[in-house]
């Protein structure tokens, strides 16, 4: 056997022998056209990434905490967007406030209180699932016809927050339900044996447990409600604001308008606003990201 | 004796058979329920907020003509409402975004479910998908002012692309899918029993037979699920396209070097604009938003569909 398989060696010799794998070249081939898909993706994305830094770098620093002046032109080296930052803050907390009990509770109703045998627990399964893939302008539609105008809330942060947490409600409520589901079963009948009853089960059981699961879908939740324009032009957030909201009904800007509309400014300072802009907005984004796959890799239990 | 001690509370006569009454648990089920019925009141709320103005414009301008009509001009003096344009312009964009995301998607999915080891896997997968996490103005941004200018230098072609054009929305947003078919598709193939893997091997099958000629087979469903939702975000998507898509729509283009309004574009580029509200003009970004939800809806049904079958087959 050693003999034979030495002969088979680096000179390829044509000896058939059994412990030597027939090499095809399809299989290489097959192999590195793979490899060079993710390898694609991937370096598309750090183009991506460098080319807003490039085009923003001279632009980022302090001076984009300063206000946006009034006359546009005038002074578009000073310029800045404290009033798209602020905004998006007040905008997001809001967001995060509405969207994860609400998201929460649903979740706990549908794994831990639902029948899944009644008609309507199925319905609400299927339209959640639905509402995941609806896009998100189309939840802009409802902002105008509901929000702004029917509960007379206008156009103001408030209602772009309840807009922006019913967008992400859906990704709230699947990775509740996911990081419920595995929890395993034995937890909540020892619970259940100790005399608790349902709720002190859920709540002092099972949600902690749960923990960091729910908020990894958190968190990659409210990443995608601070990255998110589409519904926010439809209700016409795209208007000149150069102040911080002050209240719930004030008016606001968020970082993607306010950069959306400095990148269709014509002036190129105002559009290397924007980059910089978009350089701050990434930043926020991908350590969000970042947080959200941490939190899953280091706190998540395996059962 | 020793386990009255323990409850003096439960009162005199300790029972098996019924526990100590909490109003706090029925209190908290009604809570559970009405969070529950917020997602349910969303989609009724999305629904009757496009059909109401849809209704008022669809009784000035006929259902067949908006359909079937070839010219929109709703912004014109000689006014049209004819879909046409927006819904090729549409189909376009998307039919190149699924041209990019389908094949980069199906072979990123196929490696990490097939080929890489459980390290490198846990590894690339969070990175790929921080492709479906960047914000889509940061894509229009880079479709317009990145990519076309090298587009429109290197163009083998006579005429070069437009400073706004569908090709490059269209590729842009394919990369930004490329997850919805990786994520999706992986999990139907790591689905596929181990048994069916080691049973090609053991007939002498090779990797890559086994991958494309069991594993693939085996979770259709779900890979094609994964393309039916890509397709389904790229119908949807707004910001790319009305950045870097362009917003003419006055007829119907099948040129994707061109700049072409799609559905959502047209509907993000009126909302910013100061149309009367209530009038016929104002009520098209109602009648061309049920018609993109109606489109979506019935995909995103599809999806689901796909999905609880090879869930129901290996799960």
């Amino acid at each position: 056997m050693t003999t034979l398989s030495r002969a088979a060696g680096p000179t390829q010799a044509p000896t058939f022998s059994l412990t030597r794998k027939r090499i095809r070249p399809g299989e290489i081939i097959f192999v590195w056209a793979l490899r060079a898909c993710l390898l694609i993706a991937f370096l598309f994305l750090v183009w991506l990434i460098s080319y807003a830094l490039y085009k923003g770098w001279d632009r980022l620093d302090s001076r984009l905490w300063r206000f946006m002046p009034t006359g546009r032109i005038s002074r578009i080296e000073t310029a800045g967007v404290q009033s798209a930052i602020t905004g998006t803050l007040w905008v997001i907390l809001l967001t995060a406030a509405i969207c994860m009990p609400t998201g929460i509770l649903s979740a706990i109703y549908l794994e831990e209180y639902a029948d899944n045998n009644r008609w309507y627990n199925r319905f609400l399964e299927l339209n959640i699932q639905n509402l995941a893939g609806v896009p998100s302008i189309i939840f802009g539609i409802l902002g105008l016809g509901f929000v702004a105008r029917r509960f007379g809330l206008g156009f103001s942060v408030i209602t772009a927050a309840i807009v922006l947490a019913l967008l992400v409600l859906p990704v709230v409520i699947i990775a509740t339900r996911e990081a419920i589901r595995a929890v395993p079963q034995s937890i909540r009948q020892a619970s259940y044996a100790l005399g608790a009853t349902k709720w002190q089960t859920v709540s002092r059981q099972v949600l902690p447990a749960a923990v960091p699961g729910i908020a990894t879908g958190s968190i990659l939740a409210i990443s995608r409600a601070i990255g998110e324009a589409a519904p926010l032009i439809v209700l016409g957030a795209v208007t000149y604001v150069t102040t911080n909201p002050n209240g719930l009904l004030s008016t606001y800007t968020t970082l993607p308008i306010q950069i959306f509309s400095l990148l269709s400014e014509a002036q190129a300072g105002l559009q290397k606003l924007g980059a910089a802009a978009i350089v701050l907005l990434l930043g926020i984004v991908l350590l969000l990201n970042s947080v959200a796959i941490f939190v899953r890799n280091k706190f998540q239990k395996r059962w | 004796m020793a386990l009255g001690t323990v409850d003096p509370a439960a009162g005199s006569t300790p029972s098996l058979r019924r526990g100590r009454r909490h109003p706090g648990e029925r209190i908290v089920e009604v809570l559970l329920v009405v969070a529950a019925i917020v997602s349910v009141a969303t989609t009724a709320g999305i629904i009757f907020s496009l059909a109401e103005p849809a209704f008022e414009f669809f009784r000035e301008v006929s259902i067949v003509e908006f359909l079937t009509g070839n010219r929109w001009t709703p912004t014109f003096s000689d006014k049209h409402y004819g879909v046409l344009p927006l819904v090729t312009a549409t189909v376009l964009s998307t039919l190149i975004a699924i041209g990019v995301a389908i094949p980069l998607g199906l072979g990123s999915a196929i490696y990490l479910a097939e080929y890489a080891t459980e390290r490198t896997r846990r590894l690339v997968k969070p990175v790929i998908e921080v492709l479906a996490g960047v914000p889509t103005v940061v894509y229009g941004f880079f479709a317009l002012f990145g990519l076309n200018p090298i587009l429109q230098k290197y163009w083998p072609g006579g005429d070069a692309p437009a400073f706004q054009n569908l090709l490059v929305a269209g590729v842009v947003m394919g990369f930004m899918i490329v997850p919805t078919v990786a994520s999706l598709s992986e999990d139907a193939m790591s689905a596929v029993p181990r048994s069916l893997r080691e049973g090609a091997y053991a007939l002498a099958s090779s990797r890559m037979q086994v991958a494309v000629r069991v594993v693939v087979p085996a979770a259709v469903s779900g890979i094609v699920a994964s393309f039916v939702l890509a397709i389904s975000r790229a119908l949807g998507e707004t910001m790319i396209v009305t950045m870097a898509g362009g917003l003419s729509s006055d007829s119907v283009i099948f040129n994707p070097i061109k700049a072409a309004a799609t559905m959502t574009a047209y509907i993000a580029n009126v909302s910013q604009g100061d149309i009367p509200v209530g009038t016929t003009d104002y009520n098209t970004v109602f009648a061309v938003g049920s018609l993109l939800f109606i489109f979506t809806f019935a995909l995103n049904v599809l999806s689901i569909r796909l999905v609880r079958r090879f869930r129901e087959v290996y799960e």
